[in-house]
């Protein structure tokens, strides 16, 4: 790994803290709504942070520790806020994320919990420890999705189950954008196969104007789905990362459903790519023993079509790739295939794994050009970014400091796109989406130098 | 389509209040209900907010990585030179850190960040956790400003310690510390001058408001903080006079720097054409011995307004009669947005605050109408229900309240710090009228399903 001149501080972070990710995961939920256990300003600025993406209502709830509560302990706040969020909100579930405050001082929070009457029937509460000062907010929505699921399906909750003429597939797709789930919820269509997708935010952080008020916006997974996880013919996780936490023994929702109901697990990365979307599909032809239906064969061939057509614009290009660790990893894995460098792959997170997942996606003949950075920020980002003259960034709005200071493009995908509408309608997966980039990153690329050519030719 | 009524939780019921239907005791300055989705943010929130605007200091938060992440470049407070303020640093603490404490990477931190940015001062944040795991915050800050030479301050604003209004608190005295630190050895006043305090520089509006004195012959001497340098307080207790905009902030600072230097201050609001002309007639007749300061004040009064007036007939033709909800941070603010809506033909249904107090409210209640709703620290589920029995056109709000109007289908003006574009001033008054004008003459109302019953695609 190519190590940076380390400094203390973290200048302009490549990452947010855990809690956001476990409210993210809540809210694709059906009938959920997240609880951070903790201070005022956790939620309101998470919701402001994930408002400003979205352009939805984010409602995340505060247990709102005062001086007191952080001396005497946060188990009355806590049960006083669940009670509240009852009354106002009637939810589902309330999925209870804590933060470095509630962490710290040591609160037992599955001990409150278990403390408050929870009839039949009654809302289900979820606890996720999230304390910011570990990991990222993409270990905080892993860990979200795993208590989900672990709580939803406790060991020996399998009941015998006729076998079901149509297959049945959990998909835990990480952290992707409404489009990219809606994508899968349609591929999944098309193969006729039920789909359990967890987190599914996409119509409840993306629905149509209101009538009415609601508490809770419609859409979501359905908890009922999340029960009946145990009772599927596979599973399976986006995310090269991720496949790579399970195998050094973490564990993620897929491998406790393995481990519990023996359920077949298969993780393929985020199908990013042709090569990766090829994988993916073979995947699922494997779990749902259903073919790739034609549509998805016609748009892989327009996919490799338009490449041949844009060869010329993007060979040899040289790109930034920055965000989550399992997002840079398919985003280099990608511009590898189309014959672009991706000179500097960073990210914020720091799970150690991020080398080797680039080194199984990279062809060889590129990686000694490939300087990966585990737990970097865009400032040190900025200076080595310099010495590689890359033509382009690609990745979430946060780096466009950083492309503005190097006079390069950025093209805008993942989390969070604050400085632009339709962030969350970015499709990134699939032939489909990898379409859409590829088209998206050769305009960028021939509409920078058109602008900067002191002739300007209106043809290419 | 019947609606489901939205309740209001019992333990808010007082911080709720319709304007003639009950005896008026509203509760405020209260800590937000656990479980309520406030719109408040914290402690910290509060201290970043005032101290933000100074350009040439360093601003690091002390703490695990999510404060310093969610509060990146987010303001549209503008600099007319350095623009360290802008950037996002943070001691970024680890599990270890919270085990072993963090004074020693806080105070390696500060040292680096130093001596590759050379601020003119530092402040350093504390966040919920320091408070917990119980850094000697001030320690570090003394023992690095000793080698560093530079003003190292701590800014105490643990997020659970209070709310936004400690985090101001908070943020005053370290910015007092500042000033009493950096004074020049000089206690002479400085002729027909002032000093400008809550006033953030949004957009620029700090610019236009310096430009106002400066043809009004009054000298700024210090803007506490818009586009600042730490250089600007070494003078500021030789200002004749404190001039206090969004006075739930700054006006602890205003206190102590009557006290310590004998400042008087004034309250004042830029926004909108009536408080921003009392404004600068409350400067001027501070200064009597100087009746040019006054004429040069109407003068400057009859001109602004007189260049604007024209395209606000215009627009008030379209707005007259239109519904606007306001929900704000300072009650102040909304004074000012209650008269300026006036000024333009609306009429205000909704208005509140997050951190109003007994006094802000009962001005409130004075000036609205009957049937005005008046919320203390209110909540999504809380604003929306309003809004929608008010049928309002418009909200007046921040990035938060946003969403709920245009999903609600209603029409929005941003009047938080994250809005780029300035609003004070009568330029400001022009600005404001215009992107109400363009947000609620808009033709996508006629399309949203509340406007439009019948679903054409059935």
């Amino acid at each position: 790994m190519n190590t940076a001149k380390s400094y203390t501080a973290t200048r302009n972070a490549c990452k947010m803290c855990t809690p956001l990710g476990a409210a993210l995961v809540f809210h694709g939920i059906e009938g959920a709504i997240p609880l951070l256990h903790g201070s005022q300003g956790c939620s309101t600025y998470m919701r402001r942070y994930l408002i400003s993406h979205f352009k939805e209502p984010v409602d995340i709830a505060s247990s709102n520790f005062s001086e007191e509560t952080a001396i005497f302990g946060g188990g009355a706040n806590l049960k006083l806020a669940i009670e509240n969020i009852i009354r106002q909100y009637s939810p589902g579930m309330i999925g209870i994320a804590t933060t470095c405050l509630s962490e710290t001082i040591g609160d037992d929070v599955p001990m409150i919990l278990s403390g408050m009457d929870q009839g039949e029937g009654r809302t289900d509460l979820v606890h996720v420890s999230t304390p910011s000062y570990t990991g990222t907010h993409m270990d905080g929505f892993h860990h979200a999705v795993r208590a989900v699921t672990a709580y939803c399906n406790p060991l020996g909750s399998r009941i015998r189950h006729k076998p079901k003429p149509r297959k049945r597939i959990n998909l835990f797709p990480g952290m992707l954008s409404n489009e990219d789930l809606r994508h899968l919820k349609e591929i999944f269509e098309d193969l006729d196969t039920k789909l359990i997708l967890l987190p599914d935010y996409s119509e409840r952080l993306e629905g149509p104007s209101w009538v009415e008020y609601h508490a809770i916006q419609k859409g979501g997974t359905p908890i009922r789905d999340i029960r009946d996880m145990s009772l599927s013919d596979a599973s399976m996780e986006l995310g090269a990362l991720l496949a790579g936490l399970s195998q050094k023994g973490e564990k993620t929702a897929g491998t406790i459903l393995k481990e519990r109901f023996d359920i077949p697990l298969v993780s393929p990365g985020i199908p990013i790519g042709v090569k990766a979307t090829d994988s993916f599909f073979s995947a699922l032809e494997e779990i749902t023993l259903k073919p790739v239906p034609e549509k998805y064969k016609r748009q892989r061939g327009r996919l490799i079509d338009a490449y041949v057509d844009g060869n010329k614009y993007v060979s040899k290009k040289k790109a930034v790739v920055y965000g989550e660790e399992d997002f840079v990893t398919a985003m280099a894995g990608f511009l590898a295939e189309i014959g672009i460098i991706p000179v500097l792959c960073a990210s914020g997170g720091r799970s150690g794994l991020l080398k080797q997942a680039l080194t199984q996606i990279l062809p060889q003949n590129i990686r000694d050009q490939v300087h990966v950075h585990q737990g970097m920020d865009f400032t040190q980002m900025e200076e080595a970014a310099k010495k590689l003259s890359p033509d382009f960034a690609i990745g979430n709005s946060k780096g466009y400091t950083l492309s503005r200071n190097l006079k390069i493009p950025l093209v805008r995908t993942g989390f969070p796109i604050h400085d632009r509408v339709g962030g969350a309608r970015i499709l990134h997966i699939g032939y489909r989406g990898t379409q859409q980039l590829f088209d998206t990153i050769v305009n960028t690329l021939l509409g920078n130098r058109q602008d900067i050519s002191t002739v300007g030719y209106a043809y290419m | 389509m019947k609606m489901k009524p939205i309740s209001i939780l019992e333990d808010r019921k007082n911080q709720v209040f319709t304007k003639g239907d009950d005896e008026f005791d509203i509760s405020c300055g209260k800590k937000s209900l656990a479980g309520s989705v406030s719109q408040r943010a914290c402690v910290f929130c509060g201290s970043r907010v005032v101290l933000y605007p100074i350009t040439d200091a360093l601003h690091l938060v002390h703490g695990p990585i999510g404060c310093a992440s969610y509060t990146w470049d987010i303001r549209g407070a503008l600099s007319s030179g350095p623009e360290l303020h802008r950037m996002s640093f943070s001691t970024d603490l680890s599990g270890t850190d919270i085990i072993y404490g963090g004074e020693k990477k806080l105070e390696k931190a500060l040292f680096e960040l130093i001596d590759i940015y050379r601020p003119k001062a530092a402040f350093v944040y504390c966040t919920c956790i320091v408070g917990i795991i119980g850094d000697d915050v001030a320690a570090v800050c003394k023992k690095v400003e000793a080698k560093a030479g530079i003003p190292v301050l701590p800014v105490h604003s643990e997020g659970f310690k209070g709310t936004k209004k400690d985090g101001y608190k908070a943020a005053c005295d370290a910015l007092f510390s500042l000033i009493d630190r950096s004074r020049e050895e000089i206690p002479e006043k400085i002729p027909l001058s002032i000093n400008i305090l809550g006033e953030f520089n949004i957009g620029g509006e700090t610019w236009i408001i310096r430009e106002y004195y400066k043809r009004m012959g009054i000298e700024v001497v210090s803007v506490m903080t818009g586009d600042s340098r730490v250089e600007d307080f070494s003078s500021s207790h030789r200002a004749c006079l404190n001039v206090v905009q969004c006075s739930g902030s700054l006006t602890c600072l205003a206190q102590k720097m009557e006290k310590e230097y004998g400042i008087p201050f004034i309250r004042v609001s830029y926004f909108g054409i009536e408080d921003t002309s009392k404004a600068l007639y409350d400067v001027a007749s501070f200064f009597p011995d100087r009746p040019d300061i006054m004429e040069k004040t109407a003068l400057l009064v009859r001109e602004e307004v007189a260049a604007i007036l024209p395209e606000l007939y215009e627009i008030k033709a379209d707005l007259k009669g239109k519904r606007a909800a306001i929900y704000v941070g300072g009650a102040f603010k909304a004074f000012s947005l209650i008269k300026a809506l006036k000024h333009l033909g609306m009429e205000v249904v909704l208005v509140g605050s997050q951190t109003g107090n007994k006094e802000d409210y009962a001005l409130l209640k004075d000036m609205c109408n009957p049937g005005t709703v008046i919320l203390d620290d209110a909540n999504p589920l809380e604003l929306a229900k309003y809004v929608l029995e008010k049928d309002a056109h418009l909200f007046i709000g921040g990035v938060k309240e946003k969403p709920i109007a245009y999903k609600l289908g209603l029409g929005f003006c941003d009047h938080n710090h994250e809005r780029k574009i300035p609003l004070a001033g009568f330029e400001g008054m022009k600005n404001f009228a215009r992107e109400i004008h363009e947000t609620v003459s808009s033709p996508v109302w006629d399309l949203v399903p509340r406007k439009c019953f019948v679903d054409v695609l059935k």
